[in-house]
C-alpha cells in the first residue's frame, strides 16, 4: 500500500503551496516590464541558466556568502536548506528501490519508513544499497537536527552567535517557524517509534526505536507520530507563502532573473516585489545597520522589507536610511535593499514636482580645457579641498578649468536618493550639456556623491569620469606632480559613496601610502562605518546623526593617528564638527607635500605619456 | 438722554496685501508641516540656509523666507518657489540650529500639494 | 597658622580672588600655567565699553597681590587630590602644594576657528580671529598679509557659538559687544576703512553697551547687516567674497572684503574638563562647570572645599568675572567660618 489517510495534511498542504506559488510566480513574471521580459527571454536562451543554477546551489543550499559572514549561522541555515533537499532527493531514490523503479506520489518517499519496514539489512550494512540509504537518510536527519539545536540556541542566546540582535518575528512567521522546528523532531520520533515496533530503521532511528520500545507503548505511538509529522509539514506549507519562508522558492526565482540582467529600477515593480519576498529575515543586516545606534531599529532593512511586504510601511521607514550599503554588503541573498528603499521613496514623493527651467539660460563658452574640475555643492563648504585641488592642478601643468568657480548645478544624486528621478534627470541633462560642450576629456570631482552619479547615470561619451583620489594618484604615478612623504600617521575613512558605492578602495590608499604612514581601522573598506552626514537619509535629526558620527569616530580614531583622512567633503565636515583631531581631505594631504615641479620635468612627463 | 451718533466711515482700512492678517490666514499647511517636521520650530531666521543655497544662486528661493511665510499662513505662490530646490543639502549642513532642512522642504512641498485639499 | 587656599589659574578671576582672599586673612598659593599672570587680558588691547586699556586693569590686578599670595608661574596643574580633608595640587613636572581649599579659576579657551572651514581661517590669507585683531591693535597696526592696509573689513558674529554643527549651542555673551568695540577701534586706526558687522542678533546686555552700538553707527558709520555668513571664497586678488543673506531685505548679498574678522566664542578648556572629570565635578552640555546653585551659591561645587570663579563656569565679561572672584573669596571665608563653628 502506498497511501494512508494521515498523508493528507502533507499532500494537501503541498498542493496548496504549489498552486499559490504558480499563481504568484506567473503574476510576477507577467507583470515584468517590457525590458524585463526581453531579458528573461534572452537569458533563457543564451545559457545564463547554468551560472544561475550554480549560484542557487552555492547560495540557496550551501549558503556560501553567509558562511563568510558568520560560520555558525551559515552552518545552521545550510543544514536546513541543503539537508532538507538531500532528504527529499535521497528519499526519492531510496523509495525507488522498494517500488520497483516507478515514480511515486510525493508522500511515498517522505513517509517511506511508514510504508516500508525493511528488516533485511542491519543499520550499518553500508555495502548494500538499502543499507547505504538507510544510513545516509539517518545521517542527513542528524545533520538537520544539529542545525535545529543551533537555531534554538540562537533564539535564546543570539550573542553566542556573534549577533547582537535576532529578528523579532511576526505572527505568520511564528506559526511557520514553530511548525518548521517541529518537522524534523517529529520525523525522528515517527521513524524511531516505527523502528521500535518493526525494526528496519537506520543507525539513529533504530537505536532510538529500540530505546523507546523499552519503556513506551510504541505500537500505539507511532501512528499518531506520523500524523503529527504530516500535520507539521502541512502547516508549514500552508503558512509558507505568508511567512519569511516564502524566500525559499522566491530567491531561486530571483537568482535566475538576476542572472538574466533584471534589476530593481527607480520605481517599485514586480521585480522589486520578488526581491522583497526573497528576504529570509535572517537578521545579519540588522546587526550591521547603524540605525541601531540612533535607536531606529524599525528602519533596519529586514524590518523595512517586512513592512513593504505586508503593506504597512510608515513613511519614516522609507525616509530613514542613509543608503550606506552596509546591509547589501552582508546580505546572503544580495537583495538590492538600497534600490528598493529609493523606489519606495518614489512612491512617497510622486506628487512633488521640482522644476528647474531656470537653469535653461546657462551655456558653456568655448574653452581649451582638457580637465574639468567639479567641486560639487558640498565642496564649497570645504574650501581647503578646493584650494588644494587648484594648487595641485596648477602644479601639474594640466589644462584645467574649475567648473563650479562661479556657481554650479547640483549633480542630481540627492534628488535621485529621494526617489525624485524625473527631477534629477533635468539636472543631469543640464550638466551633461555643459560638460560635453566644454570640450573637456576628463571630468574630475572631489565629491564621491557626485562621482557616483556622474559615473553611473550620466552619459558622457568621450569624457572620462574620475574621482579626485584616482586622478591625483594618476598625476603622481605619471610624474606630473611629485610628492614627499612625511612621517605622520593617518587613518583613511572610506566614504560610503566611494567605497561600497563605487568599489574604489585601493587608489586612495595607494596614494596615501606615498604620503603618510597609514594605520588600519578595525572597520574599513567594505565594512567602513557611515559618518552619519548622508544626504540619503531624509528623516534623522541632528542629534541622531551625531550619535552615528561619534560611533564612527571612535572606531577611526582608536589608534590615535595624527590625522584622519577622507575623500568626501560631506564626511570631512561631518567628522570635523565632532572631533578635536585634525581631519583632512586626501587632496590637502597631497597639496601639503607637493614638490615644486620644474618646467623641464613637466615637458618630459608629457612626452612620456 | 445720552447722545449717540452713527459711525462715520471714511474708508480707512489697510490694503489687504500690505499686511499679514495672521488671524485671517489659514494655518492648515503650517499645522501639517509642524507635525511632520518639528525641527521647523528651531529656526531663528539667521539666513545661513538661504545664502548657501545652490538654487538661491539662480533664483529668489530662500528657505528662511519660506519657513516664515508658511508659519504666517502666507502660502500663495509657495508651491512654485519650493519646486526650485535641488535638495543638494548644503543648507542642512550649514544650519546652526540643526533644523532638518531637506526633510522640511519635502514636507512643505507635500503639504502644499496635498494639504489644501 | 591661617588656612591656605590654592587658586588654580592666574587670570583675572585668579588674581582678584587671590587678593580678596589675602585681605580676608588667608594664605594663597596662586598657580598659573604660563610664565606671566593675566590670562587672556594680556592680549586685550582695550576693554569695552569705554575702551580703557587692558593693561591698566592687568596692572591693577597684579599690584594688589600682597605677600600672603605665593605665585607659581609656568606650572600646569595636572592633578588635584583630596587627602585627609585637605587638597593636594600637583603639576606635571613634580611641583606640589597642599591647601585647605581649592579655587578653580581655569578660565576659558577660544573656539578653534579652523573648525569653521567654510569661513576660510587658515586657508585664505586675510581671515583672522578677534584675538588676532587685538594683537594687531596692540602692535599698533592693522595690515593685510601683503602688508597693505585694508579698505574694507567684515566682522562675523557667533563663530563657534550658537552653532549645533560646531558643537556649541550656547551664546558666548561677550562677542557682540567685542565686535562693536573692535569695529570702532578699526575705524579709529583706519578712518577711511569701511566696516561691516554680520550678526544674527545684537546682544548688548551690559551697561553702556547699547550706547556703544549707537556710537558705532552714529560716529563711526559702521554698518550692521543681519545675516549669518554661510561661506566665503577668495578671488584672484586675495579679496574675500562673502555669501550672506541680507535677511532684513530678504535678498542674498554678495560682498567683497579685504579682511574678515571672526568673533570666536568661549569654550571650556581641556584642563577644566580633565580636572573636572577626574574630580567628578558636574558639567553641563556646554562643558562648563556647574556650581551648586546658579543664583544662591554660584561659587560652590559639590565637593566641600572646592570652589569656582570666573569663566570656568560659563562665559562672562571682565567686570562680572572680577565680581565673581570676590564672591568666591567670600564663599570660601564663609565655608571655614561654618566649619570652625561646627567643630
Amino acid at each position: 500500500m502506498t497511501f494512508n489517510i494521515f498523508v493528507i495534511p502533507f499532500f494537501g498542504g503541498l498542493l496548496f503551496l504549489l498552486a499559490v506559488l504558480f499563481v504568484r510566480f506567473t503574476a510576477w513574471l507577467a507583470t515584468l516590464d517590457k525590458s524585463g521580459r526581453k531579458k528573461l527571454g534572452h537569458g533563457l536562451l543564451n545559457g545564463q541558466v547554468f551560472p544561475a543554477t550554480w549560484e542557487v546551489f552555492m547560495e540557496s543550499l550551501l549558503h556560501r556568502r553567509m558562511f563568510r559572514q558568520n560560520k555558525l549561522l551559515g552552518y545552521m541555515h545550510m543544514s536546513f536548506a541543503f539537508g532538507w533537499l538531500l532528504l527529499i532527493v535521497l528519499g526519492n531514490l531510496e523509495s525507488r528501490i522498494y517500488s520497483g523503479g516507478h515514480i511515486n506520489p510525493p508522500y511515498y518517499p517522505i513517509f517511506l519508513k511508514f510504508f516500508v519496514h525493511d528488516k533485511r539489512t542491519l543499520p550499518f550494512e553500508l555495502y548494500t544499497l538499502p543499507g547505504f540509504f538507510r544510513f545516509i537518510m539517518d545521517f542527513v536527519l542528524l545533520f538537520i537536527l544539529s542545525g535545529l539545536v543551533l537555531a534554538l540556541i540562537k533564539r535564546a542566546r543570539s550573542k553566542w552567535f556573534g549577533m547582537k540582535r535576532t529578528t523579532q518575528h511576526s505572527k505568520f512567521d511564528k506559526w511557520a517557524i514553530t511548525s518548521l522546528w517541529f518537522i524534523f523532531p517529529l520525523r525522528l520520533l515517527a521513524e524511531s517509534f516505527t523502528a521500535g515496533v518493526y525494526q528496519g530503521g537506520g543507525f539513529l532511528t533504530n537505536t532510538l526505536g529500540t530505546f523507546f520500545a523499552a519503556f513506551l507503548p510504541v505500537e500505539y505511538l507511532y501512528y499518531p507520530a506520523w500524523w503529527a509529522y504530516s500535520t507539521a509539514l502541512g502547516v508549514f506549507f500552508v503558512t509558507l507563502p505568508w511567512s519569511r519562508y516564502m524566500h525559499i522558492p522566491t530567491e531561486v526565482l530571483l537568482i535566475y532573473l538576476r542572472h538574466f540582467g533584471i534589476k530593481t529600477g527607480k520605481k517599485p515593480d514586480s521585480f522589486s516585489e520578488i526581491e522583497i519576498y526573497s528576504c529570509p529575515r535572517c537578521g545579519v543586516c540588522i546587526d550591521v545597520c547603524q540605525m541601531n545606534d540612533a535607536h531606529r531599529t524599525n528602519s533596519t532593512p529586514a524590518y523595512f522589507l517586512r513592512s513593504l511586504r505586508y503593506g504597512t510601511p510608515d513613511n519614516d521607514q522609507n525616509a530613514n536610511c542613509m543608503l550606506c550599503g552596509r546591509c547589501h554588503e552582508v546580505c546572503p541573498v544580495q537583495i538590492d535593499t538600497l534600490a528598493i528603499r529609493v523606489a519606495a521613496r518614489y512612491d512617497d514623493n510622486k506628487l512633488l514636482a521640482p522644476s528647474f527651467k531656470y537653469l535653461d539660460r546657462f551655456e558653456p563658452a568655448d574653452s581649451a580645457a582638457d580637465v574639468l574640475y567639479f567641486a560639487g555643492c558640498m565642496g564649497h563648504l570645504t574650501p581647503a579641498v578646493k584650494k588644494a585641488m587648484l594648487k595641485i592642478l596648477a602644479a601639474s601643468g594640466e589644462k584645467f578649468s574649475f567648473m563650479d568657480e562661479d556657481g554650479s548645478v547640483c549633480c542630481g544624486r540627492p534628488l535621485l536618493m529621494a526617489g525624485l528621478h524625473e527631477a534629477a534627470a533635468e539636472l543631469i541633462q543640464k550638466n551633461t550639456h555643459l560638460i560635453i560642450n566644454s570640450g573637456a576629456k576628463t571630468f574630475v570631482t572631489s565629491c564621491p556623491i557626485c562621482y557616483k552619479v556622474f559615473n553611473e547615470e550620466y552619459k558622457l561619451p568621450g569624457v572620462e569620469v574620475l574621482h579626485h583620489s584616482q586622478y591625483l594618484l594618476r598625476l603622481v604615478e605619471s610624474g606630473k606632480i611629485k610628492v614627499n612623504s612625511t612621517g605622520i600617521t593617518a587613518v583613511y575613512h572610506d566614504p560610503c559613496e566611494l567605497g561600497r558605492g563605487s568599489k574604489i578602495y585601493d587608489e586612495p590608499r595607494t596614494l596615501l601610502g606615498q604620503l603618510v604612514t597609514l594605520n588600519k581601522a578595525e572597520q574599513e573598506r567594505e565594512n567602513s562605518l557611515c559618518c552619519g552626514g548622508s544626504v540619503g537619509d531624509l528623516s534623522m535629526n541632528h542629534s541622531e546623526r551625531t550619535v552615528i558620527r561619534d560611533e564612527a569616530l571612535k572606531v577611526l580614531l582608536a589608534s590615535q593617528p595624527d590625522i584622519l583622512v577622507t575623500a568626501c567633503p560631506l564626511c570631512k565636515k561631518t567628522f570635523d564638527n565632532g572631533t578635536e583631531a585634525v581631519v583632512m581631505d586626501i587632496a590637502e594631504v597631497v597639496s601639503e607635500r607637493l614638490q615644486p615641479v620644474t618646467k623641464k620635468e613637466l615637458v618630459t612627463a608629457e612626452l612620456a605619456g | 438722554m445720552a447722545g449717540t451718533v452713527e459711525k462715520v466711515r471714511f474708508g480707512f482700512s489697510v490694503n489687504k496685501d500690505r499686511q499679514i492678517d495672521y488671524d485671517a490666514n489659514l494655518k492648515d499647511i503650517a499645522d501639517i508641516v509642524l507635525k511632520a517636521e518639528p525641527t521647523i520650530n528651531l529656526c531663528i531666521s539667521c539666513g545661513t540656509c538661504a545664502s548657501t543655497c545652490t538654487a538661491g544662486q539662480f533664483t529668489d528661493f530662500s528657505l528662511r523666507k519660506m519657513i516664515l511665510l508658511v508659519r504666517r499662513g502666507e502660502t500663495k505662490g509657495l508651491e512654485n518657489e519650493i519646486s526650485k530646490c535641488m535638495l543638494c543639502g548644503k543648507c542642512q549642513l550649514a544650519c546652526p540650529r540643526g533644523v532638518s532642512t531637506r526633510n522640511l522642504i519635502l514636507q512643505i512641498h507635500k503639504a502644499l500639494k496635498t494639504g489644501a485639499l | 597658622m591661617s588656612r591656605k587656599i590654592a587658586v588654580i589659574g592666574g587670570g583675572a578671576a585668579g588674581l582678584e580672588a587671590s587678593s580678596a582672599l589675602a585681605s580676608l586673612g588667608f594664605r594663597v598659593v596662586l598657580v598659573e600655567k604660563e610664565d606671566e599672570t593675566g590670562g587672556h587680558i594680556k592680549n586685550w588691547h582695550a576693554l569695552f565699553p569705554n575702551r580703557r586699556p587692558g593693561t591698566e586693569v592687568l596692572q591693577a590686578l597684579r599690584s594688589k597681590l600682597s605677600k600672603e599670595v605665593e605665585l607659581f608661574s609656568g606650572k600646569t596643574v595636572t592633578e588635584i587630590k583630596q587627602v585627609q580633608g585637605r587638597f593636594e595640587v600637583g603639576s606635571a613636572d613634580g611641583w606640589k602644594a597642599e591647601a585647605d581649599a581649592v579655587l578653580l579659576t581655569t578660565g576659558f579657551s577660544l573656539f578653534n576657528a579652523s573648525k569653521k572651514e567654510e569661513y576660510g581661517y587658515g586657508i585664505y590669507d586675510n581671515v583672522i580671529t578677534s584675538a588676532d585683531l587685538e594683537s594687531a591693535f596692540s602692535a599698533g597696526k592693522i595690515t593685510m598679509k601683503n602688508g597693505e592696509q585694508p579698505k574694507r573689513i567684515g566682522f562675523v558674529h557667533c563663530v563657534g557659538s550658537r552653532d549645533e554643527k560646531a558643537g556649541n549651542i550656547y551664546c558666548s555673551k561677550v562677542c557682540c559687544v567685542t565686535a562693536v568695540k573692535q569695529a570702532i577701534e578699526v575705524k579709529q586706526f583706519l578712518p577711511e576703512c569701511e566696516v561691516f558687522c554680520f550678526y544674527m542678533d545684537m546682544r548688548m546686555f551690559g551697561r553702556h553697551y547699547e550706547e556703544l552700538y549707537k556710537e558705532a553707527q552714529e560716529k563711526y558709520y559702521i554698518q550692521f547687516i543681519r545675516g549669518r555668513l554661510s561661506e566665503s571664497t577668495e578671488d584672484h586678488t586675495g579679496k574675500i567674497i562673502l555669501k550672506v543673506e541680507d535677511t532684513l531685505l530678504g535678498k542674498p548679498l554678495k560682498i567683497g572684503v579685504d579682511m574678515l574678522v571672526l568673533m570666536v566664542g568661549m569654550e571650556s578648556p581641556d584642563i577644566t574638563r580633565k580636572l573636572g572629570s577626574e574630580l567628578g565635578l558636574l558639567n553641563d552640555s556646554d562643558r562648563f562647570l556647574v556650581s551648586a546653585d546658579q543664583h544662591i551659591s554660584a561659587n560652590v561645587s559639590e565637593i566641600p572645599g572646592l570652589f569656582f570663579a570666573g569663566t570656568c563656569t560659563g562665559p562672562k565679561n571682565i567686570a562680572d568675572t572680577l565680581a565673581d572672584a570676590r564672591s568666591a573669596a567670600l564663599a570660601i571665608a564663609g565655608y571655614f567660618e561654618n566649619n570652625s563653628n561646627r567643630s
